[in-house]
């Protein structure tokens, strides 16, 4: 699809996208420019690089707000996906759940969805309840409504889950939340670097993605919220940048929205390398990418179903993901006999520790696919799977 | 040893472990070893009379290097001493860690002689080791 990817140059077949993706060639020069031709800090100085790291930074923002079709107001800067749904658990949540209310995810959801729950939960005494999966382990709007009550305030879910990698209507669980004044928060980590995201279309509260899954730096995520639920947020850092005055504990008075959730030097390489990820996605576009990602998949799952001992637990989602196990042998040693021939895939439970129970195992292999695979990596990946024997004989 | 050999020693304990059973008996001390970096998570269970291990079992879901480990590590540490015990436990933690160590002691233990070579494989090879060292540890402080 392109090879502008420096690290394509080292050989590695990377299957990894799930965890993090590579750097495209626009985004290490933009950060390398931060360093290199105006290093300064952001809201500061008079001189003109201080002026640029403020065009550049709120630059970023703006290209965020129009990438997911928000007010740029509605686009705050966190270290990632999980800097984000924590800020949402702790300043908006904390304040707006009491004790006996009710917060609804599912067993697929990736730790930084479910544990700032339940710490909710045991501060608060809220309940966090689950909706189940069905038999392809997707979560649809019908199991929500199997345990949704007259107590349920939140509902957060992942549009695309990083194991299962089923895509949810977000947009039809969010219109039935809303009938009844629930909230909704959505997890993009897994969707918004592969699919077109619309968060007016969705009409979800929140919405939290990281950037270094899209192409971006590590280090920078974004959480968007609606901006009258963001002016009743609580920020969870004070002090520098996002104070208008402080004179005395009663006299403080902050800046205005989304500066005053982002206390201290920010994140400056990481909000703009973000910037020229998502301008470098935007030139490949959104719907060729997920088209891509998908016609791999479909090529990837064809060829694994051929292989006898190869069991895959998601063939039919719509997504870059699949995940299996090869009969016999534990997903590390397979990983780590892949590594010899650098290839790069994840093994394990993915941070997803309550889907054990419904997929009957702890571990599998993952393979996440992303803009540079091409079908010879699938290829050399399928063909280093076909004989078990050579597994067995190489993976130590 | 041969490397060969070393690779038929592990793949063997690997394909059919000795004393991997899940016990339900309070006679046993159960302990969990695992690693924060890698997957691999096993219970370790320790039998004691006196000041002898009566048996030593194990369960989980490990890596083939971490499983054949527990089974050679079981088959190693039944019937010995407590100080018995814990000089094999120094001895293969300083084999695997690549520092002096005694050879004589260790047994089919010696197929990892190697195994620091393979930085993403050392802490499977450590992970049932630490179990039992934990679980000795218990039975001392109890006694």
């Amino acid at each position: 699809m392109n090879n502008n990817f420096p690290m394509l140059n080292t050989g590695y077949i990377y299957l990894d996208n799930g965890a993090t993706t590579w750097k495209p060639e626009p985004v290490i020069k933009k950060i390398n420019e931060y360093y290199n031709d105006f290093t300064a800090n952001a809201h500061r100085g008079d001189y003109d690089i201080s002026l640029r790291v403020d065009n550049e930074y709120e630059g970023a923002r703006k290209i965020v707000a129009d990438f997911i079709n928000s007010d740029y107001k509605e686009v705050i800067f966190t270290s990632g996906t999980t800097d984000a749904l924590n800020l949402v658990a702790e300043g908006y949540f904390r304040k707006h759940l009491q004790k006996d209310d009710e917060i609804i995810i599912n067993y697929a959801e990736h730790a930084s969805n479910v544990m700032p729950w339940f710490r909710l939960a045991n501060d608060l005494g809220v309940k966090v309840k689950f909706a189940a999966l069905n038999d392809s382990n997707a979560l649809t709007l019908d199991s929500i409504k199997e345990v949704v009550s007259d107590k349920t305030k939140v509902i957060s879910l992942a549009m695309i889950t990083n194991v299962i990698g089923d895509l949810r209507d977000v947009k039809e669980i969010v219109k039935f939340a809303h009938e009844r004044g629930i909230k909704v928060v959505v997890d993009g980590a897994q969707s918004v670097p592969h699919i077109k995201t619309d968060v007016k279309d969705l009409d979800c509260d929140f919405l939290a993605f990281s950037g270094h899954k899209m192409c971006g730096p590590t280090g920078i995520g974004v959480l968007y919220g609606k901006y009258e639920l963001l002016e009743e947020m609580e920020p969870r850092n004070l002090g520098g940048g996002m104070n208008a005055s402080f004179d005395s504990p009663e006299e403080i008075e902050l800046k205005s929205i989304p500066t005053r959730f982002e206390a201290g030097t920010p994140n400056i390489e990481g909000a703009i390398g973000l910037g020229a990820a998502i301008k470098y996605l935007e030139s490949i576009g959104m719907d060729n990418i997920q088209k891509h990602e998908v016609g791999l998949k479909k090529y990837l799952v064809d060829e694994l179903s051929k292989i006898e001992h190869i069991k895959m637990y998601n063939k039919d989602t719509i997504s870059g993901t699949v995940v299996f196990n090869v009969d016999g042998i534990f997903s590390q040693d397979v990983a780590i006999y892949l590594s010899k021939y650098k290839i790069c895939v994840r093994a394990g439970n993915h941070c997803a520790k309550l889907l054990k129970n419904k997929l009957g195992t702890d571990n599998t292999v993952r393979v996440s696919i992303y803009i540079y695979n091409t079908k010879e990596d699938v290829d050399k990946l399928v063909s280093l799977l076909q004989d078990k024997n050579k597994i067995l004989n190489e993976m130590l | 040893m041969d490397s060969e050999i070393k690779k038929a020693i592990i793949m063997e304990h690997y394909s059919n472990p000795h004393n991997r059973e899940e016990i339900h008996d309070d006679n046993y001390i159960k302990v969990n070893s695992k690693s924060e970096t890698c997957i691999d998570n096993l219970d370790i269970y320790l039998k004691m009379n006196g000041d002898v291990i009566e048996d030593l079992k194990f369960y989980g879901e490990a890596c083939a290097i971490s499983t054949s480990a527990a089974s050679i590590m079981t088959e190693l540490l039944k019937g010995k001493t407590i100080t018995e015990a814990n000089n094999i436990i120094s001895n293969y933690d300083n084999m695997v860690l690549e520092k002096d160590y005694d050879k004589d002691c260790l047994g089919d233990a010696l197929c990892y002689d190697e195994i620091y070579k393979q930085t993403n494989r050392i802490n499977c090879a450590l992970i049932p080791w630490r179990g039992i060292k934990k679980a000795l540890d218990q039975y001392e402080e109890k006694k």
